[in-house]
């Protein structure tokens, strides 16, 4: 008995080294040589794998940055500024700085605010739902609200609010990967420079429909009324379809816009209300001083008419 | 019924119960509506062009939207009246289409349309001339899908037509509006199956009826002793035996190929309705305007089939039938197997749309869906040959390259797959979404 334990015991052993030793030669043999930096590089790296950077996973995006030697294209929205440096040094490169971006949520037709014209009653998902049919409010450009983009952010930084049935950002773990953007059907979800201070102000609808219409189909709506367009003294603010749109790149967050929404729809994110309110002063100063522009203008212009002609 | 076995399709299919409710109801027109709502999608392929505008006066009969390049179809007003507002309002897809409204006003038609219901027997027009009457005409597939009857009959060089098929199958339960015509309209059917003949030049036609409608297969085997080149056949009750291959497959015992058209095995279906709505526009020169729509539904109070002008609101339609039960649950456009639940009841009724059905409350709601069990039954139901289960799996996680492999753009749509799954999966909802994104893939 004790003997048959033994034999086995001894001539497993004896295949485990063979075996060893072949795969140790067949390794050496045929070995891949891989730029050493591209192992130095994925270290370094998040190591997600989400995606964000355009390239399947981290490794790929490795390779791509030792192919390409140069980082003016490539950038990894999880590590930052911070990851890419380091990158940079093991390359022995120029680091290229970029803004950091969030997700932000383009939609603010909570339940109290955009009313149920239809009850869905199918599988609970936005993709779905989008592709039966407009959706179960009367808005066929707001959020369904299933969470698609929840399940798919694999940092946590997404959750769906239970009063308002909109989805929130996390703002310290959203790393910009763009898999919501990619995910929601509606594309209410966009990424949006982190900002100065890591403050924005966005415009939080996607309706373009007709002011009264959009109204009637949400409480909060962007009707159009180009209040805001005029009031941008830095011509960031652009009127399309009767829906305004900030442009992140022009703004020079000076709040002014803010407080002439008549929905509040202009949202801010980490802008103090002495801000806002300076904001707001500010506006009403700008349209004062045009006021008393236009006034002495057209007086200049009455004077003239009354004139009477010289001889 | 017959003893001896009918002809079907060879895989796949399910029995849902018929609930025929409407078979004996004679089509009655039904009353003008105040207002006509007329969407200019209501085909498959490009939205017609406006040519009216607010204000202006129209006839019934007259063409308020053209067709823009050939896979488009005409959209003529139901009405006379005064066009009024033209915006985008949600349609029986479920989605916001431009569309033209019309208050009604009188009844009066343009002056060349024959509203008699005297038969023309002899067919005047050449082929090319039918082909060019039906597309003016703006007929398009009045069986669901709304396909533009004109490119069908627009044969591709290099392919031959032997045979044409009218579909008269129906195996929608509930629905009966194509029943009814074939019981009421034999006679005009049969001559629109005659112009279907010359415009293709095919000499043998086959009208496919399921057995659950005696009535239609004995008019019919009586009406067409004297015509050699059409037959009337009966088919068993299966659903999806409507579907076009399914029906070429069970008439003709030929397969169209992964992707093809029926043309491509030298056959043509028309759907008895658009036969019809054919014969109307060549002999007596009256566009697509109205249709016959069954209400119907386990407590409508009158399942009844109307006959009804397109963009009439499906409330106007409700009402005629005694109004909307109070255990209505869903509102469907359609039948039950592939119609859609319609959100808004100002919805216009379309070229497409073949009924109206109500479901109370207890049928309407879904079922909790639990785990697959590998159980196989969809695959045994799926008349395409396809793996349902597999598609779904493959449409959820987003691999659409594989799906494609494993032909999900064959799919018809027929829902067999969701309707025997015992865990209630919402397998066709991830077909259709895999499909769609695999088609807005194609396109960039």
């Amino acid at each position: 008995m004790s003997t048959e334990i033994i034999y086995t015991v001894i001539s497993l052993t004896a295949i485990g080294i063979i075996a060893a030793v072949v795969i140790y030669f067949v390794s050496k043999k045929f070995a891949v040589q891989e730029d050493p930096r591209i192992s130095n590089v994925e270290s370094v790296l998040p190591n997600t794998n989400c995606g964000g950077c355009g390239h399947p996973g981290c490794h790929a995006f490795a390779v791509a940055v030792v192919n390409a030697g140069d980082l003016s294209s490539l950038h990894c929205p999880v590590g930052g500024n911070s990851v890419m440096k380091r990158v940079a040094d093991i390359l022995g490169v120029q680091a290229v700085e970029k803004d950091p971006y969030i997700a932000v949520v383009r939609c603010s037709g909570s339940f109290e605010h955009r009313k149920k014209t239809s009850v869905y009653n199918g599988t609970s998902s936005c993709k779905i739902e989008a592709n039966l049919y407009s959706g179960d409010t009367g808005c066929a450009y707001g959020c369904l609200g299933h969470g698609d983009c929840v399940d798919v952010c694999d940092f946590d930084a997404m959750y769906i609010d239970e009063k308002t049935g909109l989805p929130v950002i996390v703002e310290d773990k959203c790393t910009a990967c763009n898999a919501c953007v990619n995910e929601c059907p509606k594309d209410i979800l966009e990424l949006w420079p982190k900002g100065k201070k890591n403050q924005r102000v966005y415009v939080a609808c996607l309706n373009e429909e007709k002011g009264s219409t959009a109204r009637k189909e949400c409480a909060v709506a962007c009707s159009g009324c180009s209040k805001c367009f005029e009031s941008c003294r830095y011509d960031a603010i652009s009127m399309v379809n009767n829906l305004a749109h900030i442009d992140p790149d022009k703004c020079k967050l000076c709040m002014e816009c803010v407080g002439t929404c008549d929905v509040h729809n202009i949202i801010t994110a980490n802008v103090t209300p002495e801000k806002l309110q300076q904001g707001d002063e500010q506006r009403l100063k700008h349209e004062e001083r045009a006021r008393k522009k236009r006034e002495a203008e057209k007086l200049a212009a009455q004077q003239s008419n009354n004139e009477p002609p010289q001889a | 019924m017959s003893l001896h076995k009918h002809k079907t399709f060879s895989i796949g299919g399910v029995h849902p119960d018929e609930n025929k409710l409407s078979a004996h109801t004679p089509i009655t027109p039904l009353e003008l509506p105040k207002m006509v709502i007329i969407p200019i999608t209501q085909h498959i392929g490009a939205p017609a062009k406006i040519i009216v505008q607010r204000g202006d006066a129209v006839k019934a009969g007259q063409i308020i939207a053209t067709h823009e390049g050939f896979v488009s179809s005409n959209i003529h007003s139901s009405v006379s009246g005064k066009v009024g507002i033209i915006e985008e309002v949600m349609d029986s897809t479920g989605f916001k289409h431009t569309a033209i409204s019309i208050r009604v006003k009188g009844d009066e038609w343009v002056e060349n349309i024959d509203r008699t219901d005297t038969l023309i027997e002899e067919v005047a027009l050449s082929p090319k001339e039918i082909v060019a009457r039906i597309m003016e005409s703006g007929v398009v597939g009045m069986g669901g899908a709304a396909f533009p009857s004109h490119v069908k009959l627009s044969v591709p060089e290099g392919k031959h037509v032997d045979h044409l098929i009218i579909n008269g199958v129906e195996c929608e339960p509930f629905l009966t509006a194509d029943h009814r015509l074939m019981v009421e309209k034999p006679k005009e059917i049969i001559v629109g199956v005659k112009i279907l003949m010359k415009a293709l030049g095919v000499d043998k036609a086959i009208i496919g009826i399921e057995d659950n409608k005696a009535d239609a297969i004995e008019i019919f085997e009586n009406l067409l002793v004297t015509e050699p080149g059409i037959s009337v056949e009966a088919l068993e009750v299966q659903y999806p035996q409507g579907g076009e291959k399914q029906l070429i497959q069970a008439l003709l015992n030929r397969e169209v190929p992964s992707g093809g058209l029926p043309s491509d095995v030298g056959v043509i279906v028309h759907n008895v309705g658009t036969t019809y709505a054919i014969y109307q526009a060549v002999q007596k020169n009256i566009p697509l305007v109205e249709r016959v729509v069954t209400v119907t539904g386990k407590s409508v109070k009158q399942p009844s089939n109307f006959l009804v002008r397109i963009g009439t609101p499906v409330i106007d339609v409700l009402i005629a039938a005694g109004g909307v039960p109070e255990d209505t649950g869903k509102i469907v456009s359609g039948g039950p197997m592939m119609g859609k639940a319609i959100a808004d009841l100002d919805v216009p009724v379309a070229k497409g749309t073949s009924g109206i059905l109500l479901i109370p409350k207890e049928d309407s709601m879904r079922e909790e869906v639990y785990n697959c069990v590998h159980c196989g039954k969809c695959i045994e139901a799926c008349p395409m040959g396809l793996e349902p289960y597999r598609l779904l799996l493959l449409a959820k996680k987003g691999n659409h390259s594989r799906a494609k492999e494993e032909h999900i753009i064959d799919c018809i749509e027929c829902g067999s797959c969701s309707f025997v799954c015992p865990s209630n999966r919402p397998i066709l909802d991830y077909i259709r979404l895999g499909k769609t994104q695999l088609k807005k893939q194609k396109k960039p």
